[in-house]
């Protein structure tokens, strides 16, 4: 990376008081008035939920098939409550029409609900209007699925990652792209070039890198290895606990993926027609899944031990057949 | 290679090139009649190619040489014209491929695609009863998949269907015609694990029930072993490894099958709860290393690597590398 300005361009983990440094220095703009530091405020340990899900419901209206009947609407969630706490990584499981990626939407904002509250570090942010919503896009953002959807084509990765910062008026941009770029392994020349340039892996760690340029507490995720192959799932999945760590990110994680999200996440919400059919902690909900429809998922998904040691196709299907909508037994 | 009694389809030799370009180098393997192998590797790797090269359906610019032979038909399908492929593909070679939304015609209702693969061929071969006949067997085919409400389905159009009804309706048509060999290129990559579960067991029950040959490509490979008796491992536009699928997965002798083996089992983490990785990414087409095209990637990579590294066993069971592994990877 050429980077003309004299600042140390660091290639150093920040250090524990990062956070409350970043912090401070952006609590002056913004226009927004005093951060709000009231319940759930403060960075690990701190109690409270950073981020608060209330009875949330959000239907989606049908297209009109009939002149004269009313298109019908779709509950994609029905009544969600969850609440996660500062420092979490909470995992998000469920199958394609779950309401997952819908409620990952409504707790970044980028979508109302139809009732319901969605709260942030306190702060109401359902239903508020995107100009008062800077205090969460600073401290809120979004990795989404498909890095090659989600990344400007015509933009070089330089412009796409410190895009985040133009718009919050930081200053120092190349400085934090060379610290970014390292942060999530991408070689310096990288910011020269086009996402088309890169692989599918690669594109991920781009779009890990402009999330994390505002320096965020709270990082959500859309399968963000999905779309990827194992051995760079496995980087991916590395990086992104590196990152949790080193930045003491709260990191919510959705996948249809019960076995990554095993791995990956603290605590697990199972969610199925819009609704949470099981929550706790990783080991309970991975390994004493109290609800059918989470072993159903559990048993569903093909492992490599399992198969070696004899576990076909058929008892795959037989065990994922229980309750399935599409597939009455 | 020369066929065996039992062999349905054997690939020997096969290279793809665009331009100066070497795609795929010496691919070769062997299907028996019945028999399930799996081709695994990243993307990039030269797998859908390779399916794409025996079906001849290879893009505008890819040029291939080598040998394909298909039981029961005379000479190298690579050199068979166009007429012979349309004849042989969906009724003695077919596939399923990854996204049914692009494979099937979105104008179509799902009933008429699956009657007309049999009307195609019905024609050509000048058997085959009326279109009423064909619109029944299209429903019991669909049955057959275990379509639920399969006569409601047929008279859908594809982007009524969810993922996993379109991939049945794939797998509908691709049976048809009872195939002798039956190549799915990940087939359950974009569905849920539930109807991937469903799927995975239709396709091996499809290729039993009709005694066909199967090679099923994925880069899963839980699922290539939930599903095979055999595998083989591409990287490069090679074939780097192949055997049984017990051996393979447990004793891996190529550094990137055990990489690959390593990184797919999430329960492995070492003390600070990360995984095994790779090192290093997929070199784009064109751009990999001469003589052992792993070896820009390898902790075992020496000098000798510089020169291309025979292959080493038996053509089912053996690799392609000078430093193998010769013991189970240690247990995490």
């Amino acid at each position: 990376m050429t980077d003309p300005t004299p600042h140390p361009t660091s290639s150093e983990r920040p250090a524990p008081g990062f956070r409350g440094d970043a912090h401070t220095r952006r609590g002056g703009g913004g226009g927004d008035g005093p951060r709000d530091d009231g319940p759930g405020g403060g960075g690990p340990g701190g109690g409270g939920p950073i981020l608060e899900v209330v009875d949330l419901v959000r239907s989606f209206r049908r297209p009109r098939t009939s002149l004269f009947r009313s298109p019908g609407a779709v509950e994609a969630l029905r009544g969600v409550s969850l609440e996660v706490r500062a420092g979490q990584r909470f995992g998000i499981v469920g199958e394609s029409g779950s309401g997952k990626s819908t409620l990952l939407r409504l707790m970044a904002a980028l979508d109302q609900p139809t009732s319901g509250t969605v709260s942030f570090r306190g702060r109401t942010v359902s239903g508020v209007p995107e100009r008062r919503l800077g205090f969460l896009r600073d401290d809120l953002q979004v990795v989404f699925q498909d890095p090659m959807g989600s990344l400007d084509p015509r933009m070089r990765v330089a412009d796409i990652i410190t895009e985040p910062l133009v718009a919050q008026g930081h200053g120092d941009r190349d400085a934090r792209l060379a610290e970014l770029l390292d942060a999530v392994g991408l070689p310096d020349g990288a910011g020269r070039r086009w996402p088309h340039q890169f692989s599918g892996g690669q594109r991920q760690r781009i779009a890990i890198a402009r999330a994390l340029s505002t320096r965020p507490r709270v990082l959500l995720a859309d399968e963000p290895v999905s779309a990827l192959d194992v051995s760079v799932r496995a980087q991916i999945l590395n990086l992104l606990a590196d990152l949790v760590d080193a930045y003491d990110l709260t990191l919510v994680f959705v996948s249809h993926d019960l076995t990554v999200v095993r791995h990956l996440c603290d605590t697990i919400a199972v969610m199925r027609a819009g609704e949470v059919v099981e929550t706790g902690p990783t080991a309970a909900v991975a390994d004493d899944p109290q609800h059918p429809y989470t072993r159903q998922l559990l048993g569903a998904v093909p492992t490599l031990q399992g198969a070696l040691a004899g576990r076909d196709a058929a008892t795959l299907a037989r065990r994922a057949r229980a309750d399935d909508p599409e597939e009455p037994s | 290679m020369t066929a065996g009694d039992e062999d349905r389809l054997v690939v020997d030799g096969l290279d793809v090139r665009v331009g100066p370009v070497g795609l795929l180098h010496d691919v070769g393997f062997r299907l028996r009649a019945g028999e399930r192998v799996g081709l695994i590797g990243e993307s990039g790797s030269g797998k859908s190619l390779t399916a794409l090269a025996i079906m001849g359906l290879l893009p505008e610019g890819l040029a291939a040489s080598g040998h394909v032979g298909l039981a029961g038909t005379d000479g190298n399908l690579l050199a068979a014209g166009d007429a012979r492929m349309a004849d042989l593909r969906g009724r003695r070679v077919s596939m399923v491929f990854q996204e049914p939304m692009t494979a099937l015609n979105p104008l179509m209702k799902a009933g008429d695609q699956v009657a007309e693969v049999l009307a195609i061929h019905a024609r050509r071969g000048g058997s085959g009863g009326s279109g009423r006949d064909r619109d029944r067997r299209a429903l019991d085919l669909l049955d057959a998949v275990r379509m639920h409400e399969p006569d409601l389905v047929r008279r859908r159009y594809p982007h009524q269907l969810s993922g996993g009804q379109r991939q049945r309706v794939m797998l509908a048509m691709a049976l048809a015609n009872e195939p002798d060999v039956l190549i799915c290129d990940e087939p359950t990559t974009a569905l849920d694990v539930t109807v991937q579960a469903q799927m995975l067991d239709l396709i091996v029950e499809g290729a039993r029930e009709r005694d066909a040959s199967l090679l099923f490509i994925t880069h899963d490979l839980a699922v290539v072993a939930t599903v095979c008796d055999r595998v083989l491992v591409m990287y490069g536009g090679r074939i780097v490894e192949a055997g049984p699928v017990q051996q393979l997965f447990t004793a891996p002798r190529h550094p990137y099958t055990r990489g690959l083996v390593a990184s797919s089992d999430l329960d492995a983490v070492d003390a600070a709860g990360r995984l095994p990785t790779i090192p290093g990414v997929v070199p784009a087409a064109g751009t990999f290393p001469s003589g052992c095209v792993f070896r820009t990637r390898c902790e075992r990579a020496t000098d000798a690597c510089a020169e291309p590294p025979p292959w080493t066993g038996q053509p089912d069971d053996g690799h392609a590398c000078i430093h193998p592994y010769d013991d189970a990877p240690a247990t995490p």
